[in-house]
């Protein structure tokens, strides 16, 4: 069988997945990034192919996304990170859509139209407000483990109110709260709800709203927010994290569609 | 792959021109004859050859600064002096330099500092930190500063806000017959004022030349030899650099060179160049085979107005006539009539974090030119000269993904 691999390095972790012609995800691996981009897209494409009991040599195309893209030798050819996000959410929600990838690095607004094609995008800000980087932060800071957040914020019956743009400031505010006695899930979610103000700043929301990355795959409380704010609802891909690789594949199947 | 184009041959000249302008600066102010008047880019500059002064601009020294990235490292020293890194970094870098005792002038024309201000004159058409740049200087010195305080915001440029900036014109006078010993004489004005007339009417000449697809020229070739417009106005060496590149562009035309070889996609760059990333971002958008074709930062010195029969009058019309002087209503019709004429399809905004002026993301521009125009608009942080406050990676990412949205929008 004929199939495609995508690969995402980016900032914190590199994703893989490997498709089958008809786009269905046979094998995925999420792996930290570290230093050594080429190694980090090597072994989880490995860890995809493995998973998904396939050989090297089956696959007709690797493509690769993020931060890493040009740093990657097996990848024949690179799109962005933001193609990538923005054909798996179609892959997946074939209508009218904006996606929210909240990423370890940076945070992304895609608008696509109800034919697929993208209309508009937008990146943060050099700042790290919002991303999974200041999650990451803000745990550390509370001396928390990374994946207690969710059910934390989730148990919250309180909310701290966080008001401030910068990751730093933030960080003060937060101990202000710690010293007022605010519970620690009030401060997790005060931590969400912060992350959801930076996203809904940077564009408006139309049509159908789709999260994809990491941040939202460990926690989908956070998207459970998400949809309170807007009053509507949020649709996930299946597996979020990947949705980079998934997409960046997909991109590499087409590529490869014989011509009609 | 089509062949990389040529280098364009006038860039020599250019060199030449350009070496002589810092050199005889450097000589004027070494030997104290001719006075030298220090000016800013848009600053009635006419008005102060025509008075036999030596014409420096503070502000082509700010993006050389940017240029060579001595900005990035001279501008905390400004901040540390009390100058804040949210002003005009053209400022910060240019002071910054100044306090440490460097210029790129040294290692480019051997030259050890900026030519000592005999006089300081501004137009604070584009922003007011011109005059808190100048002021500076004029403390150190002790020498005189004077200027303009111009009208913003204009929709239409009424009569009253031309016969007050001529005024204030007339009211430079006193101070710079003082400083130059030198007699006002208004047919040395118009023949300044013709000679500008003709160095814009050619620049023009040069951007408009960017009309043809494929583009003999990019933003990014326009940057680097728009220098004589922007310094040697008001002289004739302008008006023949001018003659000799349109010369070499028709003759690229005529061959069918493009400054983008497989040009694909036309874009406009509004706002500031980033200076220290020019060839990271040409080298970029050359590989995505688009072009940028037009500008509004290299439209800035098209005077159209300049009139030697009506000089105060035309040359308040120009210096009050120009986009960063006018209301956003001008400004998108402006682009409008751009991006049609050059046939481009999608408008990149530098939202350039010390220069609020001429950043013109901030009041949802790209909404409304994406909205009422169709066109793919997208807003790079950064900045002019503080390379802090850009990032490679983002840009780069922002870029790329730009022209792969335009690519899926033509399919």
């Amino acid at each position: 069988m004929k199939l495609a691999a995508g690969i995402d390095i980016g900032a914190a972790a590199t994703k893989a997945a490997v498709l089958d012609p008809s786009g269905r995800l046979l094998g995925g691996a999420v792996l930290r990034t570290g230093v050594d981009f080429a190694l980090a897209g090597a072994r989880a494409l490995d860890e995809a192919l493995a998973q998904a009991g396939a050989r090297p040599e089956e696959l007709t195309a690797v493509f690769a996304c993020g931060y890493g893209r040009k740093n990657l030798p097996l990848a024949s050819e690179t799109r962005t990170e933001i193609a990538a996000h923005a054909a798996a959410a179609y892959h997946f929600f074939p209508r009218a859509l904006t996606v929210i990838d909240i990423g370890g690095q940076d945070n992304k607004i895609i608008k696509v139209n109800a034919q697929g094609q993208r209309l508009d995008f937008k990146m943060n800000r050099k700042c790290a407000a919002g991303t999974g980087a200041f999650l990451e932060e803000m745990a550390l800071r509370l001396d928390l483990p990374l994946e207690s957040m969710d059910s934390l914020a989730r148990q919250a019956e309180d909310e701290a109110r966080l008001g401030a743009f910068c990751t730093v400031f933030t960080a003060t505010e937060v101990l202000g709260k710690i010293r007022e006695g605010a519970p620690l899930s009030a401060l997790v979610k005060g931590l969400f709800r912060s992350v959801i103000k930076r996203v809904l700043e940077m564009d408006s929301i139309e049509g159908a709203v789709v999260m994809t990355g990491g941040v939202v795959a460990h926690n989908p409380y956070l998207v459970e927010m998400m949809a309170q704010e807007l009053g509507r609802e949020v649709l996930t891909p299946p597996q979020p994290q990947l949705a980079g690789a998934i997409g960046v594949a997909l991109i590499a199947l087409r590529s490869h569609e014989p011509a009609r | 792959m089509p062949d990389a184009p040529p280098p364009i041959k006038a860039t020599k000249k250019m060199k030449e021109l350009m070496a002589g302008h810092f050199l005889g600066l450097d000589q004027a102010a070494r030997e104290g004859r001719p006075k030298v008047a220090w000016c800013t880019s848009v600053g009635p500059a006419e008005l102060l050859h025509a008075m036999g002064f030596a014409v420096y601009y503070p502000e082509n020294h700010g993006a050389l600064l940017g240029a060579t990235r001595m900005a990035t490292e001279v501008i905390p020293t400004a901040n540390a002096a009390g100058y804040s890194p949210d002003i005009c970094s053209y400022l910060t870098a240019d002071v910054g330099a100044f306090l440490k005792g460097v210029t790129p002038l040294t290692q480019a024309y051997g030259i050890a500092t900026v030519p000592k201000a005999d006089v300081l004159v501004f137009n604070t058409n584009q922003c007011r930190d011109v005059e808190d740049w100048f002021a500076f200087y004029a403390r150190h010195w002790n020498v005189p500063i004077v200027g303009v305080r111009s009208h913003r915001g204009l929709g239409e440029v009424k009569s009253h806000h031309v016969a007050d900036v001529v005024a204030q014109f007339k009211d430079l006078i006193p101070t710079l017959e003082r400083v130059s010993g030198n007699k006002f004489d208004l047919d040395r004005l118009r023949e300044t004022v013709r000679l500008s007339k003709e160095c814009t009417l050619r620049w023009r000449r040069v951007l408009e030349l960017a009309s043809r697809t494929p583009s003999p020229m990019t933003f990014f070739d326009h940057t680097i030899h728009m220098a004589p417009a922007v310094v040697l106005r008001g002289l004739p060496e302008a008006v023949e650099y001018y003659d000799l590149l349109l010369a070499e562009m028709d003759q690229r035309i005529a061959d069918g060179v493009a400054a983008v070889p497989g040009e694909r996609h036309r874009l406009y760059w509004e706002g500031m160049p980033v200076w220290g990333r020019l060839r990271m971002l040409s080298d970029l958008l050359s590989e995505a085979k688009a072009a940028v074709v037009a500008s509004t930062y290299c439209n800035s010195w098209i005077f159209d107005a300049f009139d030697e029969r009506d000089p105060f009058e035309s040359m308040a019309r120009a210096y009050l006539e120009l986009f960063i002087v006018r209301d956003d209503e001008y400004k998108e019709r402006y682009i409008h009539q751009w991006v049609e004429r050059f046939g481009v399809k999608g408008v990149i905004f530098h939202d350039a974090k010390t220069c609020p002026n001429n950043s013109n993301n901030r009041y949802a521009m790209p909404q409304r030119l994406a909205r009422n125009l169709g066109l793919s608009t997208l807003v790079l942080n950064g900045d002019l000269n503080d390379l802090r406050l850009f990032s490679d990676e983002q840009a780069k990412t922002n870029l790329e993904a730009f022209v792969e949205q335009m690519e899926e929008l033509a399919a």
